[in-house]
């Protein structure tokens, strides 16, 4: 479990986080969403320890990440997956040395036991016959599959996505959505997934905090956002044609 | 860690063996040319074409005018290499899994630079055979001449000081560049600024610390 409390995070004069509080659960697909510069990636970055927040708590299952010595948050980061919204992937290493680098930096493992653990969690994520390939001759979508292998090859308690799907076609979007719920469950993980994906927001969230302006919102689950009578989100969910056509026939039904 | 400092070694050092040779052999010849056509008193010596041509490689042409080239050739490779891995998140990447990126990036390359004075002593040999070849082929010394002229006064510590100047010029052409690379902020763009504007830093101290240390060492 992740306990946010009260984070602000400025660049210069720019108040981009102005106090968010929240909480993200073990074995749940949290999802921040929100308008692109509404400081999701700030806030995903802050969660990391990318960013240190001026103001504000961040606790993971209680250990207070400011308060750790520097060695002990280098011991938190390596229970931490990430996966990154272009992938950033090494792009001098092939798929296998992708995965295989955390294992080969932090672990005493044998080659054996490495090359086991890699060919396990890349045939978790489908990707079968491309462990010889470099990250640029790979589609976006099997880039996506490395990174999420990367990030749970050192079985990871905390995993954080930034827009997992954004530039691919809604299908394999919805395949990768997916595969990030399957694992989370699986491996009883604390997931936190960035996004701006409104069938993301149905197929998987769980909890959802919608961040507008860098101040929370909104809180609730998948099931509570339709219903919601809270302008800003309705105007976000809603953006789209589709969605306000379903809107109005749901409201239609219901008279 | 062995493995990274060996692709550096190859990356940085020999790959650019190439274009060093290439270009210390010509502007050997060039100084030996230069030198035969301004000798138009006949009282001057015809060594004094293989002793200019010895002092101009070893002094500045090989260490000095090889290490501008190398900041343009290994300096924007570096800035752009990691750069674009700053752009990317790459760098990002590194520091979530708890990897001291600096460290991981420059580290190797400044291990993988350390070679550069070698490559300085090649640049001096192929110097002085280009001045040879064209002294002699183009007829303006004999052969003789031109080795008397390479013997003449010799002062071992001349060679130490072009060493001396290779390793300082190495460190901050493994340094300068990787900063600002890593430093950058921006898109693909951004990067190719870095490269150049790392370029023209390198370059201006590569020139200022020459000045520096010709003055401190043979001043
Ligand atoms: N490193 C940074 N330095 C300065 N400003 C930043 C930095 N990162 C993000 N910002 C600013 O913070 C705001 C929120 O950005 P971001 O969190 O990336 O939004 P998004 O919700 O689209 O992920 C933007 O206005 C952006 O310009
Ligand atoms: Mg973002």
């Amino acid at each position: 479990m992740i306990e946010v409390n009260d984070i602000h995070k400025s660049f210069g004069d720019t108040h981009i986080l102005k106090g968010v509080s929240t909480k993200f659960e073990k074995g749940k697909t949290n999802l921040i969403i929100g308008q692109s510069g509404s400081g999701k990636t700030v806030f995903l970055k802050c969660l990391l320890g990318l960013f240190s927040p001026e103001q504000g708590k961040i606790k993971y299952d209680g250990k207070d990440y400011s308060k750790l010595s520097a060695s002990e948050q280098r011991n938190l980061r390596q229970e931490m997956g990430m996966v990154f919204q272009g992938s950033a992937l090494f792009d001098s290493m092939t798929v296998e040395g992708n995965v295989m680098f955390p294992l080969t930096m932090f672990t005493k493992q044998s080659k054996s036991e490495m090359q086991d653990r890699v060919d396990f969690v890349l045939k978790r994520v489908n990707l079968v016959d491309a462990h010889h390939k470099y990250p640029s001759e790979i589609s976006g979508g099997m880039q996506k599959r490395v990174a999420i292998a990367r990030a749970i090859v050192m079985k990871p308690k905390y995993l954080f996505c930034d827009e997992p799907n954004s530039g691919l076609d809604p299908k394999t979007a919805i395949l990768i959505d997916n595969l990030i719920h399957e694992i989370t469950q699986e491996y009883d993980i604390t997931t936190v997934i960035n996004t701006h994906d409104m069938n993301s927001v149905m197929e998987i969230g769980e909890k959802i905090i919608f961040l507008k302006n860098g101040h929370k919102e909104w809180e609730g689950s998948n099931k509570e956002i339709f219903k919601t009578d809270n302008e800003a989100v309705t105007d976000f969910v809603y953006s789209s044609e589709l969605f306000k056509k379903v809107r109005q026939m749901y409201i239609e039904e219901r008279n | 860690m062995k493995t990274l400092i060996l692709k550096e070694i190859d990356e940085l050092v020999y790959n650019s063996m190439g274009i060093i040779i290439f270009i210390s052999f010509f502007i050997g010849g060039v100084v030996s040319i230069q030198t035969a056509l301004n000798i138009t008193n006949p009282l001057i010596p015809r060594n004094l074409i293989g002793f200019a041509t010895r002092q101009s490689v070893i002094l500045e042409f090989a260490p000095t005018f090889t290490s501008i080239i190398m900041a343009g050739k290994v300096g924007s490779y570096i800035t752009s290499s990691i750069g674009t891995m700053r752009v990317t998140e790459q760098i990002d990447a590194l520091e979530i899994m708890g990897v001291n990126s600096l460290n991981y990036l420059v580290f190797p390359k400044i291990i993988a630079m350390l070679l550069y004075p070698f490559v300085i002593a090649i640049a001096m040999y192929v110097g002085i055979f280009g001045g040879w070849t064209a002294g002699v082929f183009g007829g303006f010394s004999s052969s003789a001449d031109f080795v008397e002229g390479l013997q003449l006064d010799f002062i071992p510590f001349h060679v130490t000081y072009s060493f001396i100047k290779a390793m300082v010029f190495a460190l901050i052409i493994a340094t300068i560049p990787s900063f600002h690379g890593y430093y950058m902020k921006g898109g693909a763009l951004e990067v190719g600024k870095a490269s150049t504007t790392s370029f023209v830093w390198t370059s201006v101290v590569i020139i200022i610390v020459n000045y520096v240390l010709t003055q401190l060492l043979l001043g």
